[in-house]
Parts: C-alpha cells; sequence; structure tokens
C-alpha cells in the first residue's frame, strides 16, 4: 500500500491530526492575503487585459506557415507589413501560436479590407488564402458575455445555495461554501489580472466551471462533517469543533486524490492546448481550471471547514456540547 | 441468503446497464438506417472549419424580442440563406435573443449581405403578369387561376372567385406611352427597357442573385414565390410597417357562421388604412389584372390577391385556395416580416479546415493523455481497484459517445473545441465520484468491517455525496447552458451529460461490480494488490463486534479505537444522536 494510504490510516483514526479549525485564524489571514494581493495588483496593473473578444476586432490566423520558423521577429514583421500594406498605421498584434501558425489582431475592418488583409498575409506567409482563418467580433459580443455570465453566476449561486441549505439542513454550511467559493474566483481571475493574461470567453468558461468545482469539493467534505458531527450524541466527547476536524482530516486523502485527478486531464489539456494550439480555448479554458481546481481543494479544508465552525460555534447547543466535552476529558484523562 | 440475494441485484444493475446501452445503439442504428444518421457526432465549425455569423437584434432601449419573432427571423433568414445556394447552412437561435448562422465553407459577400438585410415587406400594383419562363419548373401556363387568392373586405363576403381576374398572358403588356406616370397603378410604367428585361426574366435568377430589390418609389420585375407567375409591379403603394396584426382564421359568412374556408386577416394602422383605401378604391375599378396588389416580401411575391372591393377600414381579409397551414404561414410573413428588428453582425468567425481538423487532433490528444493519467494514478493509490475506474471510465465513455451522438443525430447537436474541452475535464469529474466511493470503502474496512459490509455501508454513504456533488454540478451546467451565449453552452452541455452518465454508471455499473467483486478471493479476501487490505488499511476489529486488538498501536490509537468503539452506537442510541443533531442543524 502507498505511503498516502498510511496516511490516510492515521487521519482516519486520528493518530495524526492538522489542526484546520484551530489555527483558523492562520488560514483566514492567508486567504485574505491572497484576495487582497490579488485585487491590488490586478488594479496597480490597470485591471484586466481583455481577449479581442471583448475589445471588438478582426482577427486573422495564419495556419501551417514556414515563415515561423525565421524566428519570431522576422515572422511577426511580415504580419505586420501585410496589414500596413492595407490599412496604414495600424499597429497589429501578432503573435505565433503553436508550430507553425500566427496570429494577428487588428481594429476592427471593413469586410472588403479583411478579404485584402487576408489576402496579404497568404502572400506574405505563402500560403493558401483558405488557410487563413478570418474572425470578426463586434465590441458589443463581449458585453453580451459578460451579462449573460454574470446572470448565469448570480442564479447558480442562489439556487446551489438552496440546494446545499435544504440537503444539509443548515443555512450556514451554505454560507461557508459560498465564501470559499469567492475566494476561488477572485484569486483565480487575480492570476490572470496580475500576471496580464488575456480574458476570453473561453477563460470566462473556464471561471464559471470554477463554480462547479470548488462547491463540489466543498459538499463532500461538509458530507463528511455532517455525518460526524451527527453522530456526536449527547454523550459526545469531542467539542463541535474537534468533530470538523476530524472531519476533515479523515476526507484529507480523499480530497487529495479527487483533486489530483480532477487536475491531470486538466493539466493535459493545458499542456497540449499550450504546445500544439497556443492561445485559445483550450488553452483558456484549462488554465482558468488547473488554477481553480487546485485553489478550490484548499479553500473547502482551509476556509469553508473553519468558517462553517465559526459560524455555528455560538449556538447554545454547541456550546453546551463543548462544555460537555471539556468536562468528560478531564474525568476519563486517565485513559488519555 | 444473503449473499444470493445481494449477486441477484447486482446482476440485475448490470443488465439494465447493457438495456440503456443496447437502447442506445439501438436508437443510433435507427437513425443511421432511417434517418440519414451517422455513428460519429456532427461537429460544429471550430472543428469543421467553416462560417459561424452571430446576430443579435438592434433593439431600442427596453425593447424585447419575443421567441416567435426569434423563430419567424430564423426561418426568414433560413430562406435566404437557402436562396443563395449554400446548403447545410445551419441556423439557430441562442441564449434567448441571437441569431447563430453556421454555414460551411466559406460564403461569398452575397450571401453574407443578404443574411443582415432585415426583411422587407411591401404592398404593390400589379401591372402585368405573366407565366414564369422558368428554367426549373415548367408552369402549367393560364393554370394559375385558381390559385389566386380574392381580397375583401372583412365584413362583405365576397362572391365565389371569378377566374376572369386571373392573371391573362395575353392582357396588357401595353406599348408604353411616354409619359410620366400619374399613379402607381399607370402602365407608363412598363418602359420599353423594363417590357425587354421582362420577357427575358428567368424565375431561377431571382434563386441567385438573392434579394430583388428596387427602390420603393419604381417599379419592379419579380416572381410568384413558387416561381409559377413572373410579374412587373408598381412603386410601393403601402409599406410593410403599415401592418398592425395578420391572422389566420376561418372566414365567415355575412350572416356570421363560419365556413371552411381559410383566409388571412390583416390590421393596417391609421396611416395605412387611408394608403390601403385609396388603392383598392383604383384597383377595384381596373381589369385584368391590373386589379391584383401584389405583397412582396424581400423582393418576391408571396401572394397577389384580386381586389374585389374597396377596403375602407384598413382591415382586408384575403381569400383563396388557403389551408390553415398556408394561410397561418402568409399570416406570419405579413406579421413579422414586416418587423423592423433590424439585425446586425455580432460576431463573424471563418475557420479554416486545416486549423479545424488541428483543434480536433489536440482535444483527442489531451483526452487520451488526460485518461491515461488518471489510470495511472488511479493504479498507484488504489492498485487492482484501478482496473475498475478504467472500465468503468470506459464504460462512460462509451454511453456519452453514443449519447451525442444520438442528440447530434437527433436534435441537430454539433460537437465543438470547448465541447471536447467539457469533455476531457468531465473525466476528472467522473473518476472523482468512484474515489469517493473507494474511500468511503475503505473508511468502512477501517472500521473493521469486512470487504461484503464495507462494499455496502461504504455505497449507502458515497451515493448520497455522489448524489448532491452531482445535483450541483448539474445545476451549473443546466444554468450556464440556459443563460450563457457562445461556446459557454457547448461546455455546459457536455458538462451536464456527463454528470448524468456520471451517476447512471456509478449506480449501475461501479456499484455492482464492487459487489460481485467483493465475493471474489482477491479483493473480498483483501489481497495485497488488491486496494481493499484491511492489514494496510490499519483496520481495527474484524468481523461482528470480534475485536481483534491491533498489534503494536500507541496509546493514542488506544484512545482512539475506544471512540471508535463508542461511535458504533446501538441503533438505538444512535438514533437518539441523529435526532438530536437534527434539532441542532435547524437551528
Amino acid at each position: 500500500m502507498s505511503r498516502l494510504t498510511q496516511f490516510g490510516n492515521d487521519l482516519y483514526t486520528g493518530a495524526r491530526s492538522f489542526d484546520f479549525i484551530g489555527r483558523r485564524r492562520l488560514w483566514y489571514a492567508i486567504g485574505a492575503a491572497f484576495v487582497i494581493v490579488a485585487i491590488s495588483l490586478t488594479a496597480l496593473r490597470g485591471g484586466f487585459v481583455f481577449g479581442i473578444e471583448f475589445r471588438g476586432g478582426s482577427e486573422f490566423r495564419v495556419q501551417g506557415t514556414t515563415a515561423v520558423e525565421e524566428g519570431t521577429a522576422a515572422a511577426t514583421a511580415r504580419a505586420t507589413d501585410a496589414v500596413d500594406s492595407v490599412v496604414g498605421g495600424s499597429s497589429p498584434r501578432v503573435s505565433i501560436v503553436g508550430g507553425d501558425s500566427v496570429r494577428v489582431q487588428t481594429e476592427q475592418l471593413t469586410p472588403a479590407q479583411t478579404n485584402e488583409v487576408r489576402n496579404a498575409l497568404a502572400e506574405e506567409y505563402s500560403v493558401d488564402a483558405a488557410e487563413v482563418s478570418t474572425s470578426f467580433i463586434g465590441a458589443t459580443w463581449g458585453e453580451d458575455i459578460t451579462r449573460q455570465a454574470i446572470i448565469a453566476l448570480v442564479v447558480f449561486l442562489l439556487l446551489a445555495s438552496l440546494v446545499m441549505a435544504l440537503y444539509f439542513r443548515t443555512w450556514k454550511m451554505a454560507a461557508a461554501a459560498i465564501v470559499a467559493l469567492f475566494h476561488d474566483l477572485i484569486i483565480t481571475a487575480g492570476l490572470y489580472g496580475v500576471l496580464g493574461l488575456e480574458i476570453t470567453p473561453a477563460a470566462v468558461i473556464g471561471f464559471l466551471t470554477i463554480l462547479g468545482y470548488s462547491l463540489y469539493d466543498t459538499v463532500v467534505v461538509f458530507d463528511k462533517v455532517r455525518e460526524n458531527t451527527l453522530e456526536d450524541g449527547a454523550e459526545s466527547r469531542r467539542t463541535f469543533a474537534q468533530s470538523v476536524n476530524l472531519a476533515v482530516n479523515q476526507t484529507l486523502v480523499r480530497s487529495i486524490n479527487t483533486s489530483i485527478v480532477a487536475v491531470l486531464p486538466t493539466a493535459s489539456i493545458l499542456f497540449i492546448g499550450s504546445v500544439l494550439l497556443g492561445a485559445g480555448t483550450l488553452r483558456d479554458i484549462a488554465l482558468a481550471l488547473f488554477i481553480g481546481t487546485i485553489v478550490g481543494t484548499y479553500s473547502s479544508i482551509f476556509l469553508a471547514a473553519p468558517l462553517y465552525v465559526h459560524l455555528r460555534e455560538n449556538e447554545p447547543e454547541v456550546k453546551k456540547q463543548g462544555r460537555r466535552a471539556q468536562a468528560a476529558r478531564s474525568e476519563s484523562g486517565a485513559v488519555r | 441468503m444473503a449473499r444470493t440475494t445481494t449477486e441477484r441485484k447486482a446482476i440485475r444493475s448490470l443488465v439494465w446497464l447493457l438495456v440503456i446501452i443496447v437502447a442506445l445503439i439501438g436508437a443510433n442504428g435507427a437513425s443511421v438506417l432511417f434517418n440519414d444518421g451517422q455513428w460519429t457526432p456532427k461537429l460544429a465549425l471550430d472543428l469543421e472549419g467553416g462560417t459561424q455569423i452571430t446576430l443579435s437584434p438592434q433593439l431600442a432601449t427596453g425593447e424585447e424580442v419575443t421567441q416567435e419573432q426569434l423563430d419567424q427571423a430564423v426561418s426568414i433568414i433560413r430562406q435566404r440563406v437557402n436562396a443563395g445556394g449554400v446548403s447545410e447552412a445551419e441556423i439557430n437561435t441562442q441564449g434567448g435573443q441571437n441569431i447563430v448562422v453556421s454555414i460551411p465553407g466559406e460564403p461569398d459577400q452575397e450571401t453574407l449581405e443578404r443574411i443582415q438585410s432585415s426583411a422587407k415587406l411591401e404592398f404593390r400594383p400589379v401591372l402585368t403578369a405573366d407565366a414564369a419562363s422558368n428554367s426549373v419548373v415548367a408552369p402549367e401556363g393560364t393554370d394559375v387561376s385558381g390559385e389566386t387568392p380574392a381580397v375583401e373586405g372583412t365584413d362583405t363576403p365576397a362572391p365565389e372567385g371569378d377566374p376572369a381576374a386571373t392573371p391573362d398572358p395575353a392582357a396588357p403588356a401595353a406599348p408604353a406611352p411616354s409619359v410620366l406616370p400619374t399613379n402607381a397603378s399607370d402602365l407608363a410604367w412598363i418602359t420599353p427597357e423594363l417590357q425587354e428585361q421582362f420577357a427575358s426574366f428567368d424565375c431561377a435568377s431571382l434563386d441567385v442573385i438573392g434579394a430583388n430589390v428596387a427602390p420603393v418609389d419604381e417599379a419592379l420585375i419579380t416572381c410568384e414565390q413558387d416561381s409559377t407567375v413572373k410579374y412587373i409591379l408598381g412603386p410601393v403603394e403601402v409599406a410593410g410597417e403599415r401592418i398592425t396584426d395578420a391572422r389566420s382564421g376561418l372566414i365567415g359568412s355575412s350572416t356570421g357562421v363560419t365556413t371552411n374556408e381559410w383566409g388571412v386577416f390583416i390590421e393596417f394602422d391609421a396611416n395605412g388604412s387611408q394608403e390601403f383605401r385609396t388603392v383598392t378604391e383604383r384597383l377595384v375599378t381596373l381589369p385584368g389584372v391590373q386589379n391584383q396588389f401584389a405583397i412582396v416580401l424581400d423582393g418576391r411575391v408571396i401572394s397577389a390577391p384580386r381586389t374585389n372591393v374597396a377596403i375602407t377600414d384598413g382591415r382586408p381579409q384575403i381569400s383563396g385556395n388557403f389551408t390553415e397551414e398556408t394561410a397561418k404561414a402568409l399570416a406570419d410573413q405579413l406579421k413579422f416580416g414586416a418587423l423592423p428588428i433590424g439585425f446586425e453582425v455580432q460576431t463573424s468567425e471563418n475557420i479554416s479546415a486545416t486549423l479545424g481538423v488541428s483543434q480536433l487532433q489536440s482535444g483527442i490528444i489531451a483526452g487520451i493523455i488526460g485518461l491515461m493519467l488518471v489510470g495511472a494514478y488511479a493504479f498507484l493509490q488504489y492498485r487492482a481497484l484501478g482496473g475498475v475506474v478504467v472500465v468503468s471510465l470506459s464504460v462512460a465513455a462509451v454511453m456519452t459517445y453514443l449519447i451525442i451522438t444520438y442528440l447530434s443525430n437527433q436534435q441537430g447537436f454539433r460537437l465543438s473545441l470547448a465541447g471536447v474541452a467539457g469533455l476531457v475535464i468531465a473525466i476528472g469529474v467522473v473518476a472523482d465520484s468512484f474515489i469517493v466511493y473507494f474511500e468511503r470503502i475503505r473508511d468502512e474496512l477501517r472500521d473493521g468491517r469486512n470487504v461484503d459490509g464495507a462494499v455496502e455501508a461504504g455505497w449507502k454513504r458515497a451515493f448520497r455525496t455522489i448524489l448532491i456533488s452531482d445535483v450541483i454540478n448539474l445545476i451549473a451546467a443546466v444554468v450556464l447552458f440556459v443563460l450563457a451565449v457562445g461556446n459557454v453552452r457547448g461546455f455546459a452541455f457536455m458538462l451536464g451529460i456527463v454528470t448524468i452518465v456520471d451517476l447512471i454508471v456509478v449506480a449501475l455499473f461501479t456499484h455492482p461490480l464492487m459487489q460481485l467483486l467483493g465475493r471474489t478471493q482477491f479483493f473480498g479476501g483483501g489481497h495485497r494488490f488488491s486496494g481493499l487490505d484491511p492489514k494496510a488499511l490499519g483496520a481495527v476489529y474484524r468481523g461482528r463486534a470480534q475485536f481483534r486488538a491491533p498489534a503494536g498501536v500507541g496509546a493514542v490509537k488506544v484512545a482512539s479505537s475506544s471512540r471508535e468503539a463508542q461511535r458504533r452506537q446501538t441503533i438505538a442510541e444512535r438514533r437518539a444522536a441523529d435526532i438530536s443533531g437534527e434539532r441542532k442543524d435547524e437551528r
């Protein structure tokens, strides 16, 4: 059996235990620090860098050209020349993607200009015009996507909170899970802001998928928490916080395994997307998810569970149980 | 006895799964055989290459589009695209307000322009008509008589059709006087050049050149929609925007008894009523085809009824050889074709076929690598149980593939790059369910149950967890699918399908498989490589209430196992605890 299994055994029985709940102030501080850094650095950089879908403009993609082998500078210069020959004075954004493609982004062109640029690019890179993909995105398209995404976010949060509150029969778990979710979203989006990565609709898909994953992970942890705390009868020797902590420890191996398994395919898309295709749908979805999955696992354990204890510990029932557990421990000190 | 019941249940579950899979294969086979389906899912344009255009309505602030309007716009745009000779174009509505046009390959400029122009409806008087010299359809010459509808006032039902007033090829075509026309019905509109153009006009050319638009104050040569009759029409007399309502229904007789004849009822606004009155007062006095007026949509005559009476109240009714469907179709065209919603191009994306293929390949490679990594990790962590993960994933993959193909054949669903990404990411989501299950089984083993019991007890607890987390995932997928636009939908759709497949596979395949494997010597006996070895899992006691002293455990472990023992209370105790626990939760 692997070492992780032994580790899991110890966590399960309590032979080994991490104090997730007791040191919660530390975790809160770390979480808050990350969120603040994410927001402030993004603000310092002047906000997010939006992809062409949000800015509006025309995009060309030259496929299968050997010009890339000339080196980035030379290959880029060709594209600039081609665009300048049609619309003078424009400064197109040119990037090399994958092994043999060039992506050129310009301001919005008319259909006629688009055609000319396309032909110019085909000639410059000595490929067939059919190998040059073109797209045009109106400036309001991004607004459309953003508005719909925000509506979807709000509706999802409401529905998911309701389902969780019903399932766990307490709104406090739902509240803790949602706080953790926002932590994940802000940090993931922040990383885009800090690194200056372009936010594209595919990245937005990634962000929205984090919603599902982050809650999924928290729900699995909370299900164990609920089970453990329900089993605590009147004569429990554990305080509420200790029960929750044991639950989190008991699901820790599960958390690690599920996150790794969730991250592996995402990493595979990220790798293939970046290496073979360059910037594009695959990479953008995978990058957001990759970061979000890792942060989501962290927050389920270090934020959601402590927050839940925080919300519950002032309840009279829970306090009473805590006192009992304290008393029981001093009486049965001999066992320890 | 219990043993055989469990086994029977497990086998029954597996049979059900088999039934589902066979049914899916059958459904797919049926669509391949009878509906021109295929065994592979259709690909979206970003994987296949082609052009995708997103149109959104130009609305004034606060204005909303209805689904009905969108559907109508879709059907008009479809007619236009098809008129351009483009086959296999797909036109869908999206997100309740956008229209997405997907065209394989690269459309020409004219097609693009035609798609964007808003539908234009107008009323023009007929100057002359002729049986169309159509290269495709050979019309029966004058045999269009019975089909010419008539226009009447709503409260004055017309006498039955008068064949005399039908397009008569021999009739007018009068030599054009070289004077300025005095009104829209004036034959002076027909100049010799126009006459010549008319003579050589081929209705088939309408299909090719597309929207046949003439300025509103000039004459227009065009054809009936079915290309049976061609016309020279006068200038526009009433614009389509003047129509406030159009509906179809059975025509009532003067006594108020409904007849069996279908008709279309139009209502004009005040200006339109006035204009229409002027037109009909003039037309009703004219002979032959000049008595007719043409309803022109996008440059084509959709109907050219005779004028039986002057309509003074702006509420004409059109009768003719309508069926319920054709009457409704005309009413819809009148009502919506006239709507001044313009559409503007939001995005236009052209993907070369090479790029499409390379994107598809990349997606598939990423999927294979992801699958192998997950399989390898599962073997590392769960030993032989890793095999269960891989087999379950394969079953899930087969089911997902069949469902996608079925939806692709039946619903016209197309797999996009974002959808492929969704599928690959879903590998992790599905494998997660198995891990949740396995970890639960291990927890039960640690508590000292035998493998049989651990599988059952672990399943009960794991299934709850899997269910609630899948419900959360499903909510995410449905919300995104319904509300989001663009690529997000393809992705969400895949995630939603896989979530459902996950539930089916884990309940009908993985669990029964574990039940059966639990009976084998290898797994049930907790072989070292089975992933279910109680010794490796540090089980504290074995069998029913039969404690086995764990060798060489520290004081902490003794304390914990006694705690464990305390946790395993009698049912009554536990129920009491549950109740108090629930009460606690409700606060």
